[in-house]
């Protein structure tokens, strides 16, 4: 496996958000990553890098596909990896993280993944462990693996993100999707705009750098990206939509609103998608707009980029000996 | 070192005779500042001036020489959380009037959110047991404006005004709803009895855990907006004004609420506030990376709020100063930001802080300490906070230059929550006097 370059180091001992990575660092990651899209499209895809780590993943909140693709991505890098779900009940959940903290630390993993429902969660927890640790999504934070394999999709298709405009469309409210990919975007010199109903909008949320339109047909016009966002129902705590209807009407995606962004505008999701809330399943399924599959694929190899590098800070095994 | 904290009193004799030299006295009451002596005798103040000892202190008394350092009134802090009964394992009225007496504090007025709640004749005059017990300073009790704190039926206002109670509040909690409010300011007038709220429209505020605005956005954190306050203080001030009652704003945090108790003064209302020192002296900044040390309620709000308090504090829109002292254990704290318990101690950082108000240039010292000592007094109709003959000698001796850092580990309060660990102030206690004993010395 090629190197990172040693005059870029990856200087981060957690990967914990995009907010405070530079384009270098997340050029770094890219590139990296792109190596490992060759590798897994190979029948042989195992590498021995992390072999004899171990890896956890600390999921507080159930999840098939990041799981999965975390699970996948520490395997094909040879480290001995283990899922962990922790169900917690509203009231202990804090009790739970760091009582949980302590006890796997004790077990001496050299990587936690983990996802929690509540927002900083996952910094908390690395304040409170040896290893490195990855943010699998906490809260309506970040969720930097999902803004960095977007990236990447966005840099294999259309071979740079600079000057791209990408509309991010939905509930960016409650998502940490949106605020790692603004981030990330921004980063690296996208135009960033937010297509969202007023009550799905953070306050402020043009101070993040971004251009805001409550008008879907205003805000897609002549974007090169259309990122959707999963409208998170189970994440409603009061009366954000008033109905799925409605909320479908002005805001789900389909090929009449398609249709005023540019030609050949490529549609992202981070899934699981809400068909016919947020998006039109024909516009999903459109091999030729709809990039959503290159997501999920360029997902393993991006979360064994991280781990590569974050490994490269690790102990050196022979001195654990 | 160790620093000197007194006994409680018990059956001690009365203290003797003491004199008070080469102090700079500072009683905001009367506009005294100037170098002089003080003398007590029993528990009060007998005498005081500049001329006083000039011919030294005659036999027979007591000398206490204050080295050219401040003398001024104990310090009364008007909002507390004790935790007794209930939660002593965060704070006691003992170990919180030790914090208070480290702090220059000899009075302060606890709130009622104990468990069970100060809603009752009994309860109130067993924290008044207690802390004749157990305290090194004054406490006296607020009880509840509503039974339990539901909100739903009135307390015993005037009997529990008769057994001590200083004023009534919900504080932790707001009285939302409007027609028990209204018959609060109503009934208490008849008792003259202050209504002290916790100023929060709950249902606005829902779920949130920090000030709205661009960094509780980058955090994902739920906002709390300015009019979560600001509404439900334009209805009281209406509600005032249809019924001539006493009602105060407690750790008031935000511009609009501040604009709306300046017009309310205006027009002649009886509306009064308080600001508590981490909303003067900090801004929502501080949450930083979800530091649940900087997490209370109401927030810390944004630039423009704080500076707001500011200019409240010395146009006299704001009365008070009062810390909402709110100790909690280190795990209610330890805990994702929106999980995290409201609050910080505060007794021990509160006349620093204050003093920084003074040292930056923005009021005068006398400005300061009457948010501190007279102003409260006046509120809760309490002797103490003056400097004067036969009131009570409760004093407080401090250096007000001396530079330090706050040391959390250093606190008397059983509980470390601060958001101002290792912030460099000026100003220190050296002494603190209640009823003319000393209950806390500092020993350099």
């Amino acid at each position: 496996m090629q190197p990172a370059p040693s005059d870029t180091p990856f200087r981060h001992r957690h990967l914990l958000g995009i907010e405070r990575l530079s384009a270098e660092e997340i050029t770094l990651l890219l590139d990296l990553a792109e190596s490992y899209v060759s590798l897994n499209r190979r029948a042989d895809k195992k590498q021995d890098l992390l072999h004899g780590r171990t890896q956890l993943n600390l999921f507080f909140e159930s999840s098939t596909r990041t799981r999965t693709s975390f699970e996948l991505a520490g395997k094909r890098l040879g480290a001995d990896v283990l899922n962990i779900s922790v169900r917690t009940s509203a009231i202990k959940k804090g009790e739970t993280l760091i009582d949980t903290a302590m006890t796997l630390n004790a077990m001496h993993p050299d990587v936690l993944v983990v996802r929690h429902p509540d927002s900083g969660a996952v910094k908390l927890l690395s304040e409170k462990v040896n290893c490195s640790v990855v943010n699998a999504g906490d809260g309506s934070h970040e969720h930097p693996t999902q803004a960095l394999l977007d990236g990447l999709t966005i840099r294999r298709r259309r071979g740079r993100i600079a000057g791209l405009t990408v509309a991010i469309c939905g509930d960016v409210l409650h998502s940490r999707v949106a605020r790692s990919n603004i981030h990330l975007l921004n980063a690296m010199g996208a135009r960033v705009r937010l297509v969202a109903l007023p009550t799905l909008l953070p306050t402020a949320v043009n101070r993040l750098g971004v251009e805001v339109h409550t008008d879907m047909r205003e805000g897609l016009k002549d974007c090169d990206i259309v990122m959707m966002l999963r409208l998170q129902t189970e994440r409603m705590h009061g009366s954000f939509v008033p109905s799925e209807r409605e909320y479908y009407h002005f805001f789900g995606l389909d090929y009449e609103k398609l249709a005023l962004a540019k030609e050949d505008a490529l549609i992202m999701h981070p899934g699981p998608m809400n068909r016919g809330i947020e998006i039109d399943s024909s516009v999903a399924d459109d091999i030729t707009r709809s990039v959503i599959l290159d997501q999920v694929e360029l997902g393993v190899a991006v979360r064994q980029a991280c781990l590569d590098v974050l490994s490269r800070g690790l102990p050196d095994l022979r001195h654990n000996q | 070192m160790a620093d000197f904290f007194a006994q409680p009193p018990g059956t001690d004799p009365p203290p003797e005779r003491t004199a008070y030299i080469n102090a700079r006295l500072l009683d905001p009451g009367s506009n005294l500042d100037a170098v002089g002596g003080l003398l007590t005798e029993r528990r009060r103040i007998v005498d005081l001036g500049p001329n006083l000892f000039r011919d030294g202190v005659p036999e027979g008394i007591k000398v206490v020489d204050c080295a050219g350092h401040c003398l001024a009134p104990g310090l009364i802090d008007m909002h507390v959380h004790l935790r007794e009964p209930g939660h002593e394992h965060k704070e006691t009225i003992a170990s919180g009037s030790r914090a208070a007496a480290a702090g220059g504090v000899t009075t302060m007025a606890c709130m009622p959110n104990t468990d069970p709640v100060i809603d009752d004749i009994a309860l109130v005059q067993f924290i008044e047991r207690r802390a004749r017990e157990t305290a090194i300073v004054r406490v006296h009790p607020i009880a509840a404006i509503t039974k339990g704190l539901q909100g739903e039926r009135l307390t015993e206002i005037g009997m529990l005004a008769e057994a001590g109670a200083v004023a009534f509040s919900d504080d932790g909690l707001p009285v939302s709803n409007s027609l028990v409010m209204r018959r609060a300011l109503s009934y208490s007038t008849a008792f003259g009895a202050l209504m002290v709220q916790h100023a929060e429209d709950h249902a606005l505020s829902a779920s949130g855990c920090m000030n709205d605005g661009e960094i509780a956005t980058r955090l994902g954190l739920p906002g709390i907006p300015n009019a979560s306050e600001v509404i439900m203080v334009e209805r009281d001030i209406r509600l005032v004004q249809n019924t001539g009652g006493r009602y105060h704003v407690a750790h008031i945090s935000t511009v609009e609420a501040v604009n709306a108790v300046r017009r309310a003064k205006k027009r002649g209302l009886p509306v009064s506030c308080e600001a508590a020192p981490h909303h003067f002296a900090l801004n929502e900044n501080a949450v930083g990376d979800y530091l649940t040390f900087a997490k209370m309620a109401p927030p810390l709000r944004d630039e423009t709020s704080r500076s707001a308090i500011v200019a409240g504090l010395k146009d006299g829109t704001i009365d008070t100063i009062a810390t909402d002292h709110a100790p909690h254990d280190q795990e209610s704290k330890r805990l994702p930001f929106e999980h995290a318990a409201n609050g910080i101690v505060g007794l021990e950082t509160m006349l620093p802080l204050s003093l920084e108000l003074y040292h930056r240039g923005e009021m005068g010292l006398l400005e300061v300490l009457a948010k501190m000592t007279v102003n409260p007094a006046r509120l809760l109709n309490l002797p103490e906070g003056r400097l004067a003959k036969g009131a009570p000698a409760d004093m407080v001796v401090f250096d007000i230059d001396v530079p330090w850092r706050v040391d959390v580990s250093s606190f008397h309060s059983k509980s470390k929550n601060s958001p101002f660990d290792g912030r460099p102030v000026q100003g220190r206690v050296l002494r603190t006097v209640v009823g003319g004993r000393t209950v806390y010395r500092r020993d350099a």
